[in-house]
């Protein structure tokens, strides 16, 4: 079973070089630990930065310097900052290859829910909403279940949906999954799990087609 | 042409009860600091405010609500504030979620003179609900109209006495849409010089959007999250 660096460091194997690339907050922006080497991409935050670097030594930071999740940040040598309008227009007009983001739920038709539990948790939708509409290639990055031990790879999401039928990839502590017209492909499973185990856990559609191999990470 | 005035305090003069206000910053950064101050004295009521996010609970635009001078919101995220939530769950404060990308549009579109315009953000959710709906190259969109206000209030770093700016860092996000999109923009600087003193190859914000600015005092700038690595 993974942890949340081991999904990160799943998902990192997935950049390609040259591509523009968006994390979201909680696991995805630990991707940005793991580019493998000789890859060279460029993070993109959608509060105005392309090029950010890592977070700044202790007495470095900059309040005029943060990413889409408020953490202080430094920028790359050729990192550039512009507004909002300008980094959605990167955004909608898919100029940014790869968008990685958490999720609550997601569908076995790629629906994805993560901004809102009604009557209980109402944060807002900041630009999930926007770039689940826009990207062409999304990765959710998620525990394969919730707190409480419930499968969050439905047949249907039950919360408010964030974007229809958009995901493409999912890769959780226990397996790497493709989304397609017939449900969630299982891909790879994560070291140590069984294919029964992501049976177990999978309340949506779930595809199983020979033998799955163990991720290698 | 004399745009410069000489604190928060004149600067927000004609802003009342009820009226609609744009407020630049992403979080904590690139908030008008001074503005929010003078208009939390000035105690004026029932405001729509337009920003992107509606501070903490003890800075920006939590000190407005505190006061419970604010009567709606539009906003994209609303997160890190406890008395937000408590007035939006109870029914105090009126809310409007809107994506982050369609927010950015929507100000600049109503500066732009672009009554509304497609996009695919939100379709199929809630917040496609009863809009109209079109399909262009086989994909479906959403109408989303312009926004403006009465006042846009906008934070730069550098500014000239014609309103020229310039931001700092990721400081400028909602900013420059704002500036654009007020009947009557307020530009508050942290360093206001004479005209000619701003490179014109670098101006992000030209001055024409620009009717009142001064130079603010005393920027706090909090950091909502410091995030930091070890020196190795």
């Amino acid at each position: 079973m993974l942890d949340k660096k081991g999904i990160a460091k799943r998902i990192a194997q997935e950049l390609q070089n040259g591509w523009y690339v968006n994390l979201g907050i909680g696991i995805p922006t630990l991707i940005a630990n793991y580019v493998p080497e000789g890859i060279s991409v460029e993070f993109q935050s959608e509060n105005g930065i392309l090029g950010m670097g890592p977070f700044p030594f202790d007495g470095e930071e900059d309040a005029d310097l943060i990413n889409a999740g408020k953490q202080t940040i430094t920028a790359m040598k050729g990192a550039c900052i512009f507004d909002s309008a300008t980094s959605f227009a990167m955004i909608r007009g898919q100029h940014i290859q790869l968008t990685v983001l958490g999720a609550m739920e997601v569908a076995d038709n790629g629906d994805i829910a993560n901004w809102k539990i009604p009557g209980k948790m109402v944060k807002g939708m900041g630009g999930a909403m926007d770039l689940v509409a826009s990207a062409e290639n999304i990765i959710v990055a998620m525990m394969h279940t919730n707190k409480r031990g419930q499968s969050k790879l439905l047949r249907q999401c039950t919360l408010p949906l964030t974007g229809v039928g958009c995901v493409k990839k999912i890769v959780t502590n226990l397996a790497v999954l493709d989304v397609t017209p017939q449900g969630f492909k299982l891909i790879e499973r994560a070291p140590g799990v069984s294919v029964e185990e992501i049976k177990n856990a999978t309340e949506g559609r779930l595809i199983i087609e020979g033998d799955i191999p163990e991720m290698n990470i | 042409m004399n745009k410069v005035v000489a604190n928060a305090q004149e600067a927000i003069k004609g802003i009342e009860d009820n009226m609609t206000l744009m407020l630049g910053g992403f979080g904590l950064c690139g908030i008008p600091e001074n503005c929010i101050s003078a208009l939390v004295k000035a105690n004026i009521k029932g405001l729509t405010c337009i920003s992107n996010n509606a501070g903490v609970d003890d800075f920006g635009l939590g000190l407005l609500l505190q006061k419970k001078q604010i009567k709606k919101m539009i906003s994209s995220y609303v997160g890190e504030n406890d008395e937000f939530e408590r007035q939006m769950l109870s029914g105090e404060l009126e809310v409007d979620l809107i994506p982050q990308g369609s927010l950015a549009e929507r100000c600049r579109a109503g500066g732009a003179g672009i009554p509304a315009f497609f996009t695919p953000a939100g379709f199929g959710t809630e917040v496609g609900h009863e809009k109209e709906v079109r399909y262009f190259n086989g994909k479906p969109h959403i109408l989303e109209h312009a926004l403006t206000a009465d006042f846009a209030i906008v934070k730069a770093w550098k500014g000239d006495k014609l309103g020229n700016l310039i931001f700092k860092g990721t400081a400028r996000n909602f900013n420059p849409m704002m500036a654009m999109a007020g009947r009557i923009t307020i530009a508050e600087v942290e360093e206001l010089v004479e005209p000619g003193e701003l490179d014109p190859n670098f101006i992000h914000t030209p001055g024409v959007f620009i009717q009142r600015i001064f130079q603010g005092e005393k920027y706090e700038k909090r950091i909502e999250q410091r995030t930091v690595r070890p020196r190795s």
